[in-house]
């Protein structure tokens, strides 16, 4: 059995117990929403780190799951399952037509579209009252559940969560490491270098654009069934669309342990700093300046120059095979 | 009122807000310019210009020099943020400095809610008669000033850009940096000094808008992502386009607010950010193949 197999069980037997260790329900909340958080950072981690291009507007893809969830099982009182995977498809579809214009550009287009068209779904959020509650948004959405076991506790959802969320890992793992995953590499060094060994650079950028947008819609589709209430103002404005940025970054790019670190730490940090009470809007932003500074490689990748240290006397100059190149 | 006057109405309000725009505008573009980076910290300059003129004229300074000195402390604070954040990641891939400037904008919110509060705060209007009407239409005499500001100010840049030394240099970085360095032009000094210039503008934008819109420390996260949709719509690194794009964009919200509803006004901006990326990615009068 290699490590890194060896790694990932062993976390997944971790998180089995963690709920053993810790039965106050407010921890247990806190790791629902680490994974949730995590799953939304594992796709934006594909394309960021991958691919090289940043969604400044991930909050769309996340509202879409939530309130598509919402809508359609409390107004249409459809199988949420089935609400699950419509809004899936719906988040998948629009990622799919706002990224051909803008993802055969180089450069950041990709950006500055999602930029606006997450600012659009946000308003249109509010202003919308008549199908989306407006600001006081929907109230009582049904549960997730398999046959008569319904998710509807904090321990149930939590292992729901985090066997999505490991899943998805795996998922992310295979296409980092498979010939989609090379080529990504590739065009994150290079671009014309890329496309001259017959990547296709456009089609890449948004199948992976693509993707990542459906674990934002999947990780709000779970929020809102978990909470079963939403309102634009949660989770689904500019301010979570950079958060989702923030655990990308403060994680390690390109790297899919950093994903969950980063997660983790922004969710954490958020419950952490909220004693502070005003102040930690201005906290969150100072440590996220002082971490893009300091930490380059984020979190993970400080923590592995950490152990690399510890075991060699000598720092290693090359650059470890996590290390992004930069483009 | 008939639809004409209203569309004067309309006008001139969208003239103002449009102007204000184009200021904000102008300054992504200059630090865009220098640096390549799009500085999110953009709309914190904003909303800071305006508190600090609304604390200023609280302590008995007379109202121009508000103004002025709010956007002198600015500019100080736009000169700190790039030596203390953005200098030292030279060198690193365009990206990190982006979120750095999204740390320095949530930093500068969070901050100015403690400073300032949660409540929008009123400012006097500079001096002048209270409203001013253009055949049918009523503006606040405010607007006038926002104009001839925002008017002077576009001049001189021109004029800075043009005939100094300093702006010329700045030009030269922007065409070709590798060029510039090669003539002797300091690159860290080009970057150091547009973003005390975008600091400088953003707050007077700020400071001549909060007779009207009132200042609070969330103005400036709409006011700078609208202010970067007008420099989308002009043409991301054009001057000329930065200034059209926010005149465009003001003039189209405010026709919108008045004739659609005022709900989606908002959405505006970004419904038009989305068609120029989707139709004309260079904007209106980008010239060079833009990128962020």
């Amino acid at each position: 059995m290699n490590r890194r197999l060896l790694g990932f069980l062993l976390f997944a037997v971790l998180l089995a117990l963690l709920p053993l260790a810790f039965s106050n329900p407010y921890y247990q909340s806190i790791f629902i929403f680490i994974g949730i958080n995590a799953i939304v950072a594992l796709g934006l981690n594909l394309l960021m780190g991958y691919a090289g291009q940043i969604s400044l507007g991930h909050a769309a893809f996340h509202a879409m799951g939530a309130y598509g969830s919402a809508i359609l099982t409390t107004t249409y009182h459809l199988n949420p399952w089935l609400a699950v995977a419509a809004s899936l498809v719906m988040a998948v579809i629009i990622a799919y037509v706002m990224g051909i214009p803008t993802l055969k550009l180089s450069g950041h287009y990709l950006a500055i579209a999602t930029l606006g068209f997450g600012m659009i779904v946000h308003i249109v959020l509010v202003q919308w009252v008549s199908m989306t509650g407006g600001t006081s948004g929907i109230t009582s959405i049904p549960p997730l559940s398999l046959g008569s076991f319904r998710f509807d506790t904090d321990i149930r959802f939590y292992y729901l969560v985090w066997a999505c969320c490991l899943l998805l890992m795996v998922i992310s793992t295979n296409i980092v490491n498979s010939r989609m995953g090379r080529s990504l590499r590739a065009i994150h060094s290079s671009e014309a270098a890329a496309s001259t060994c017959g990547v296709n650079v456009p089609r890449l950028k948004l199948g992976v654009f693509v993707l990542s947008a459906a674990y934002a819609s999947l990780a709000g589709s779970l929020y809102a069934h978990y909470v079963t209430f939403i309102s634009p103002e949660a989770r689904f404005g500019f301010p979570f669309s950079i958060q989702a940025v923030v655990m990308v970054v403060l994680g390690g790019l390109g790297n899919i342990w950093g994903s969950l670190l980063g997660s983790g730490v922004v969710t954490a940090l958020g419950e952490l700093l909220r004693p502070m009470g005003d102040y930690d809007v201005a906290a969150f932003g100072l440590i996220l300046m002082l971490a893009i500074v300091f930490l380059p490689q984020g979190v993970a990748g400080g923590l592995a120059r950490l152990s690399l240290r510890r075991r060699t006397p000598a720092p290693p100059s090359a650059p470890s095979p996590q290390e992004v190149p930069h483009g | 009122m008939s639809d004409w006057a209203l569309s004067l109405q309309f006008f001139c309000t969208g003239l103002t807000i449009g102007s204000i725009y184009a200021l904000i505008a102008l300054g992504f573009t200059i630090i865009y310019n220098a640096s390549g980076i799009v500085n999110f910290a953009q709309g914190g300059f904003v909303m800071l210009g305006a508190l600090l003129a609304v604390s200023l004229s609280l302590a008995g300074v007379p109202l121009p020099a508000c103004v002025v000195l709010s956007a002198l402390l600015v500019t100080i604070t736009g000169c700190a943020l790039e030596r203390a954040f953005i200098r030292p990641l030279a060198g690193r891939p365009v990206i990190t400095p982006i979120i750095v400037t999204i740390g320095a904008s949530i930093l500068l919110e969070g901050l100015a809610m403690l400073i300032w509060g949660k409540d929008a705060l009123p400012l006097n209007p500079l001096p002048g008669p209270p409203v001013l009407t253009v055949a049918s239409a009523i503006v606040p005499f405010q607007s006038v000033w926002v104009l001839g500001v925002s008017v002077l100010l576009m001049v001189g840049l021109r004029l800075f850009f043009d005939r100094t030394l300093i702006g010329r240099a700045m030009r030269a970085n922007a065409a070709n940096r590798q060029g510039a360095l090669l003539v002797g032009i300091n690159p860290g000094r080009v970057v150091l000094l547009s973003f005390a210039l975008s600091a400088g503008l953003g707050a007077l934008a700020g400071a001549l808008i909060a007779p009207i819109t009132l200042a609070s420390y969330d103005m400036g996260t709409m006011l700078g992502l609208k202010g970067f949709s007008a420099a989308i719509l002009g043409g991301l690194g054009s001057s000329p386009g930065a200034i059209l794009g926010g005149l465009l964009l003001g003039l189209l919200e405010s026709f919108a607010a008045g004739f659609i509803s005022s709900g989606y006004k908002d959405a505006v901006a970004f419904v038009v950010l989305l068609l120029v990326l989707f139709v004309r990615p260079a904007g209106l009068l980008g010239w060079r193949k833009a990128g962020v």
